[in-house]
């Protein structure tokens, strides 16, 4: 079954309109519609049209240099490819659990990577068409434009940003691509020095995420229409949660709920996700489509991020995070909030909570001090999951007698959330694109809710070996010469017929 | 304390003739040594972001340095003026689009700011820098030595290209 909107009953003679590349998310993808003589929406797709290839080429490396090569996957968000690659490791080692000072040091360094993507996210790339509206001049919508609109708050979340960067620094290294943690634990302690210099300034931190809460809130009850409809749609939700439920973005066990809010899987364990998740190929992009085994892929499909944590734990253990998630969970009036939109507001209830443990960990001394490193009885395989700033990051080696990886399998939050992009592009296209003329701030909205889930384009196409291709022979004139598709299963099909998928050509080598 | 002069490189030590920008930034670093104390930050990126525009509070010069494979060997300087530019992307900006990130921000003249760029010719992915630009290196160290001790800076306003 192909889902609403997904593929044109007939494509041949549509009119194709392209918005390549999408702009402002992280990575390469576009977006392809397809529209009949009066302008009716008959397909809608977004594609990711870069190719990585990192699982294969992690097989055969030293396990012990995994956690360095992953965070290559990512300029963003390498912190958390390294420590879900860490936790892996560390079962694989046998190492757990590891040291008290050692996880104290990774959640402090996690906790300022969601800290800093987040801000980035919202700042740099989502405010802009919030702060001045999707049909604003192209030129003022980009971060340089909210600087010199809105000075006060381009310098708070430049600073929050680099906050949070420099907690990485202070923790694995280096801003990007650091070595602080290890399979088995951390390879040094937060000096006194650098713990002093964040102290100084996490209380200045925690107020103006409390202020970029109250921003989110602000647009959402100005315009509660537009906020509460913008690319909405009903869907399952996944994240992890702490034993007791609360959230926790370094460790914990799988909980989904069901679109009305019901929780129909709880305390999964992490090593266990093969049993609970299946990921599809589809032959239009490279990225999965996973999905929960239990219900199928045609309703087995859920969120993960931001949306999806704040609503799936019971409670966040932080003080005024808490009271905000619960003034997010009433705007729903007893049910989940499903809008896209919300997203934002969501992601900066968790700015605010990761700064509040923030300054709860720079006051442990247990990062100052005491043993970083554990060792035990090899085990030769290990799973690592993470809540990502964009969801939950899902690692799974094994590893040889020899040391050397035999199998890596990576699914990262952007490709669980595949589905949910491309259901919210399609509630776009129905409600603002669907039987009008096309200009610039309508193909905007579609852009709109794909930021809106953070989406790493980049992270999300690191599959090799299953890969569908569809690859078109243009003439020099633009006529179509020989279209060929090759399944996820190598099966070759030669077929005339028009295709709007990824091409190996001129126009997806462009 | 913010230190009253900041050398600023940017690019990828791995891209060949692009490690010109943090080259030249250790290297000069490491040739005044602690004869400029606290004087002098140097500090070094993969690329320029916006907020690099809070990097040049309280200056009172600022030198950006990049490799080029558009000016003249073995390099140019060039005055930097404040601009409203299009340059920017999701990933970098310009360094006249920093500076006017600073003054929208502060609402108040960046510092006076020079731009040195290195000629380069060669910016494969794992690739060490070529001899040719290490050569252009060694020219633009000489020049940014004069710039730490005050003797080079080109006269505010006025768009000037020193071809060494």
């Amino acid at each position: 079954m192909s889902f609403d909107l997904e593929t044109a009953a007939n494509p041949k003679g549509l009119r194709r309109v392209a918005i390549d590349p999408v702009s402002r998310v992280e990575g390469h993808g576009k977006v392809t519609i397809l529209l009949d003589e009066h302008n009716r929406v008959q397909q809608v797709r977004l594609h990711i049209v870069e190719f990585r290839g990192f699982e294969k080429f992690i097989e055969g490396r030293p396990y012990w240099e995994v956690p360095v090569m992953v965070q290559r996957l990512c300029g963003i968000c390498p912190v958390s490819h390294q420590l879900a690659s860490c936790k892996a490791m560390d079962r694989v080692i046998g190492a757990q659990p590891i040291t008290r000072s050692a996880e104290k040091i990774r959640r402090l360094m996690h906790y300022g990577q969601v800290l800093q993507s987040h801000a980035l996210h919202f700042f740099y790339l989502a405010s802009p068409d919030l702060l001045f509206g999707f049909d604003s001049e192209v030129n003022l919508r980009n971060i340089v434009g909210v600087a010199r609109a809105h000075p006060d708050i381009a310098k708070k979340g430049i600073l929050l940003r680099k906050f949070g960067q420099e907690l990485i620094r202070v923790t694995s290294g280096k801003r990007i691509h650091g070595t602080g943690a290890v399979p088995g634990g951390m390879n040094k302690h937060v000096s006194r020095d650098d713990r002093d210099m964040l102290h100084r300034d996490v209380n200045q931190m925690i107020g103006w995420a409390g202020e970029a809460v109250d921003i989110v809130k602000q647009l959402h009850a100005q315009n509660p229409i537009l906020y509460d409809s913008f690319g909405s749609f009903r869907s399952n939700m996944l994240s992890l949660v702490r034993a007791d439920g609360a959230l926790d973005l370094y460790d914990g066990v799988l909980r989904a709920r069901n679109a009305d809010g019901q929780i129909f899987l709880d305390g999964a364990d992490d090593q266990s996700y093969m049993e609970l998740i299946e990921e599809e190929v589809r032959p239009w992009t490279y990225m999965k489509f996973p999905h929960l085994r239990s219900l199928g892929r045609d309703v087995g499909w859920y969120r993960v991020g931001p949306l999806a944590r704040v609503q799936n734990c019971d409670f966040i253990p932080s003080r005024m995070a808490e009271t905000q998630r619960k003034e997010f969970i009433d705007w729903g009036k007893g049910a989940p909030v499903h809008a896209t939109l919300a997203y934002h507001w969501a992601r900066m209830i968790e700015v605010l909570h990761t700064a509040e443990v923030i300054k709860d960990l720079l006051e442990d001394p247990d990062i100052l001090q005491g043993n970083l490193m554990t060792s035990g009885e090899r085990r030769g395989a290990g799973v690592g999951i993470i809540e990502a700033p964009r969801g939950t990051l899902i690692h799974d080696y094994r590893v040889g007698a020899d040391d050397l990886v035999t199998m890596c399998n990576l699914i990262v939050s952007t490709t669980h959330n595949n589905q949910a992009m491309n259901e919210a592009v399609r509630s776009v296209a129905r409600q603002y694109l669907d039987g009008r003329v096309l200009n610039e701030g309508l193909l905007n909205r579609v852009e709109v809710a794909i930021r809106a889930f953070d989406p790493c384009l980049s992270c999300a196409t690191h599959a090799l070996g299953q890969m569908p291709l569809d690859v078109v022979l243009l003439g020099s004139d633009g006529q179509l010469i020989d279209h060929m598709i090759k399944s996820h299963d190598g099966e070759f099909i030669r077929t005339p017929a028009l295709s709007a998928g990824p091409r190996i050509g001129a126009e997806a080598l462009s | 304390m913010t230190a009253p002069l900041l050398v600023f490189g940017w690019g990828n030590l791995s891209r060949g003739d692009d490690a010109l920008g943090p080259l030249f930034v250790q290297q000069l670093g490491a040739l005044a040594g602690s004869s400029v104390g606290s004087g002098v930050d140097f500090l070094e990126d993969y690329q320029l972001q916006i907020e690099h525009a809070l990097d040049l509070v309280c200056r009172q010069r600022v030198l950006f340095v990049d490799a080029s494979l558009n000016c003249a060997a073995p390099f140019e300087v060039t005055t930097l003026r404040a601009t409203r530019d299009a340059s920017f992307t999701t990933h970098a900006i310009s360094p006249g689009s920093v500076m006017q990130v600073y003054r929208d921000l502060a609402r108040t003249e960046p510092p006076p700011c020079t731009l040195l760029a290195i000629r380069g010719t060669q910016f494969e992915l794992g690739e060490p820098p070529g001899l040719l630009a290490l050569q252009h290196l060694s020219q633009a160290l000489v020049w940014g030595q004069r710039w730490l001790d005050g003797n080079t800076v080109p006269k505010p306003s006025v768009l000037e290209h020193l071809h060494a």
